[in-house]
């Protein structure tokens, strides 16, 4: 089954067309990474796919339903998490309240407070401090955690390890780890590695076109950093 | 002395439920309402109406007053206040501009221009007081008014802090995007604070009925207090706004023992000495703290050390 | 690049504003008989036209080119009037004094300044209003005002009404023909571009080396030295000063009406918002509080769905705007 379908999506970014016309089909369960440069694209992207900024022109679609005029409170309830770049919890509020607002407004399912600690057993000893005065690897577990928790069947996860101590970055993976399988995942990653190590399909932008799409198995890294910097156009590996 | 200490932090109930609302837009919504005073003034229009006219009793009137205003309050915000707010910081206050004149002067047409008080409607209660040793007179209605609003003030803060569209709100008001993110629809959240701002403004001019009188005009001196209160305690906190409702009450009351016509204007003064305060204060914190400060007024020192340090 | 060959690359002003201008100073030179011709109501009625677009103007400086929302401007209206009743008092003859008293509350305006422009926008809209509040408090406590009694010019009294009348309606037409003029002037020149770039973006005009402090500094003193002198010629008028009326925030909601519905940071909007605002106001004055509630009604319909005012329809359908303060350049050939 499809979880997640794009039609030649266009956003733009004021005067700047940030992403030019990018069509992408997800099959339930994929991990997916996508790559690129600094203003390549990207966090426009997943942005556009989380309802947070409009689409220009094309069409997105989740699990069938045409999702592209809603907005982002509806696409959570439809499905979709988005854990953004800069994680963006509520500083005031303690670590239990910002789980809480997720699991209120959320789909309902199987992850509940219990769970999400199972999966992400370094938020138990935090659930009562103030979400603002947490270190960074603690505040991306959180923030996983409050998208979990929604239990959506895709989630997004921007910039996954941007400012993020290796340990921490070590921690999070972990992790994720546990979520393959039980969910379609769309991560954004700096670290070309761990992004070829982690995802099953792989894809880049450059200008806010996709150049690149394929798997880790098959894509050379003289193809990847080619793409990266967008120096020529490579025909889809394996797509 | 006292008894003035006294009228005035009970005076300070009153102002922080009028601040309240003012203070819950400002913070959740991002929606400076210049038409709250009047809000104010309608709720006691209303309350007024249905105890003149209607023939109920006081207590009666209040609790079908407050619902109509928090169901304005919704009306208001699904049909003016939202529009105006995609239109930046100009438009919601031309808008409200807009609502106050209409408010006040259609208030005027429909009920006359002379004063109204709810005084009395309620027999003793508007007179009746405790003799305190001391010789301090303290009337029962500020007693009684001064509670009820520590106890809407305190129910607004566990409806805040315990429940899920409390959480909501200051989610909202804190990330609006990522409280989108979280499944929150901002406009519902919205909608419900623009309700609960317009009831808190209704009790508040009801309170204004049942202490003195009220006009169809009482409106912008209101929204003057309510905003004076707002910006002495610190926007975004109920229990800085009741501080602030509470130091405003005080000022008035020490003006006011001077002569009638200080009242007002001490609390004017304070408002504006707490935000001249601030403003140097930031001014003084971006150049590296007071001391810096001072050295670069006084020795026209250069202030990149200041800032570096 | 030196100033003149930046000015080469600006086009000249359209064919279309040129003729404006021209049928602006002829109408001028018209409105300059007219007390020899008209009777006394419509010369009455003229000098409140005048102040109103006095008004309008200098709001629109202020809150449409300098981005500042100020609803105490009725400050500068009282203050101007008290200035003048006190000159007034001290011996000075009532037309200079209309003068003079706006000037003085120029330089209380530069005091304010320094406070109330460090201010966010929210404060400074508030402060300003409280501030007017406290002015007015405090000139209750003078004893010549007689607290909200209120007093009169009466040494006006000593000219004759006709002469009274002439007097005040050319100082009036001379000061709002200044007004607009002074303002094309002011707009024209530097502070003009430097004000429209803060407006549109602050930190990017204090990044190419605006003080915005000054351009919003010099705005507001001109803004208020300008409502000070509408109110002293609305005194001059009325005769009475009552703290109440003068330093009443009626003034402030009806310069926000007359920008608004004429159209905001554009030159002529307001002009066209005053013409609007006082010809509702001859047609359903009488009306009372229904017509001053149906102005708000007005004015909440204009917020939402034409908030560029009546310029804004003009513009909606593809007309460049008339005397636009934006400078065009010239596109470089080849």
């Amino acid at each position: 089954m499809t979880a997640l379908e794009l039609h030649d999506i266009h956003g733009r970014y004021g005067l700047l067309h940030a992403v030019k016309g990018i069509s992408l089909t997800l099959p339930t369960g994929t991990v997916l990474a996508v790559i690129g440069a600094n203003g390549a694209g990207k966090t426009t992207l997943m942005r556009m796919l989380a309802g947070l900024h409009p689409t220009a022109a094309g069409s997105v679609s989740l699990f069938g339903q045409d999702v592209t005029l809603l907005p982002a409170h509806a696409r959570l309830r439809a499905g979709l998490a988005l854990c953004p770049e800069g994680r963006r919890l509520f500083a005031d509020l303690t670590v239990r309240e910002n789980l809480q607002i997720g699991a209120e407004n959320g789909c309902g399912g199987d992850w509940t407070l219990a769970t999400v600690i199972d999966a992400l057993p370094q938020i138990a000893p935090l659930l009562d401090r103030p979400a603002g005065g947490l270190s960074g690897g603690q505040r991306q577990a959180v923030a996983i955690g409050r998208s979990l928790i929604a239990n959506p069947r895709v989630l997004l996860l921007d910039e996954v390890s941007l400012g993020l101590s290796p340990a921490a970055v070590e921690g999070v993976y972990q992790s994720l780890e546990r979520l393959r399988g039980h969910m379609t995942l769309v991560i954004v990653e700096q670290d070309l590695t761990r992004a070829m190590s982690f995802a099953e399909r792989l894809i880049c932008l450059s200008e806010g076109v996709m150049e690149l799409d394929g798997t880790p198995q098959n894509l050379t890294r003289g193809q990847i950093t080619d793409a990266y910097f967008g120096i020529h156009k490579v025909e889809g590996a394996d797509a | 002395m006292l008894e003035a200490i006294l009228q005035g932090v009970l005076l300070g109930g009153y102002y922080a439920v009028l601040a309240a609302g003012l203070s819950l837009m400002f913070g959740v919504v991002r929606f400076i309402n210049l038409a709250h005073g009047d809000m104010a003034v309608l709720g006691a229009m209303l309350a007024l109406w249905l105890v003149q006219v209607m023939g109920l009793n006081v207590p009666m009137a209040i609790a079908l007053t407050l619902p109509a205003m928090g169901a304005i309050g919704w009306l208001l915000q699904r049909l003016i206040f939202e529009r105006a707010l995609r239109g930046g910081f100009l438009i919601p206050i031309l808008t409200t501009i807009g609502l106050a004149a209409t408010l006040q002067n259609g208030m005027f047409a429909a009920f006359g221009s002379d004063t109204k008080s709810l005084g009395a409607h309620i027999g003793s209660l508007s007179w009746a007081s405790w003799h305190l040793p001391g010789d301090i007179f303290l009337g029962k209605l500020p007693v009684y008014m001064f509670l009820t609003a520590l106890v809407v003030l305190g129910g607004l803060h566990l409806i805040l802090t315990r429940t899920g569209f409390g959480r909501a709100v200051r989610a909202t008001a804190s990330d609006p995007e990522a409280a989108a993110l979280c499944g929150i629809d901002a406009r519902r959240v919205h909608r419900g604070a623009a309700a609960i701002a317009v009831a808190l403004a209704g009790l508040a001019g009801i309170f204004l009925a049942l202490r003195a009188q009220v006009t169809p005009f009482s409106g912008p001196m209101m929204l003057i207090f309510a905003f004076e209160a707002v910006v002495i305690g610190g926007i975004g906190s109920l229990r800085g706004t009741l501080i602030g409702g509470i130091a405003l009450g005080l000022a008035q009351a020490m003006g006011g023992m001077i002569s009638p016509q200080f009242s007002i204007l001490a609390g004017h003064c304070l408002f504006l000495a707490i935000l001249a305060l601030r403003m140097t204060e930031a001014a003084a914190s971006e150049r590296g703290g007071w001391r810096n400060t001072l050295t670069a007024v006084l020795f026209n020192r250069s202030q990149i050390k200041g800032r570096l340090s | 690049m030196s100033r003149a060959a930046i000015a080469d690359k600006i086009m000249p002003m359209p064919k279309g504003d040129k003729l404006i201008v021209l049928a602006a100073g002829l109408l001028l030179l018209g409105l300059g008989a007219l007390p020899f011709l008209a009777p006394a109501l419509i010369v009455d009625k003229m000098i409140m036209l005048f102040i109103l677009i006095i008004f309008a103007v200098m709001w629109n400086l202020l809150a449409g080119y300098a981005g500042l929302i100020s609803v105490g401007q009725q400050a500068f209206v009282g203050l101007g009037g008290y200035a003048m009743v006190r000159m007034v008092d001290a011996g000075l003859p009532p037309f200079p004094a209309i003068f003079v008293a706006a000037l003085v509350t120029g330089a209380l305006a530069f005091v304010l300044s320094l406070f109330v422009l460090r201010m966010k926008a929210g404060e400074f809209a508030i402060a300003t209003w409280v501030i007017a509040e406290v002015i007015r408090a405090i000139v209750s406590f003078d004893p010549i005002v007689q607290g909200e009694t209120g007093t009169s010019v009466v040494a006006l009294n000593a000219y004759a009404p006709e002469m009274r009348r002439m007097t005040i309606y050319l100082l009036a037409l001379v000061s709002m023909a200044g007004a607009v003029w002074g303002t094309w002037a002011l707009l024209k020149g530097r502070t003009g571009a430097e004000a429209q770039a803060i407006r549109d973006d602050e930190d990017a005009a204090a990044s190419v080396g605006i003080s915005t402090f000054r351009v919003k500094q010099r705005i507001y003193i001109l803004a208020s030295v300008g409502c000070a002198l509408a109110g002293t010629l609305w005194l001059a008028s009325s005769i009475t000063f009552q703290p109440r009326t003068g330093f009443g925030i009626q003034w402030s909601i009806f310069m926000l009406f007359m920008v608004l519905v004429g159209g905001i940071g554009t030159f002529i909007g307001p002009i066209l918002g005053a013409l609007l605002f006082f010809a509702l106001q001859e047609i359903f004055g009488d009306f009372g509080a229904w017509y001053l509630a149906g102005l708000g009604l007005v004015a909440i319909l204009f917020a939402l769905y034409l908030p560029r005012g009546i310029v804004g329809l003009w513009l909606d359908r593809g007309y460049n705007e008339p005397l636009s303060m934006r400078r065009r350049l010239k596109l470089p050939r080849g």
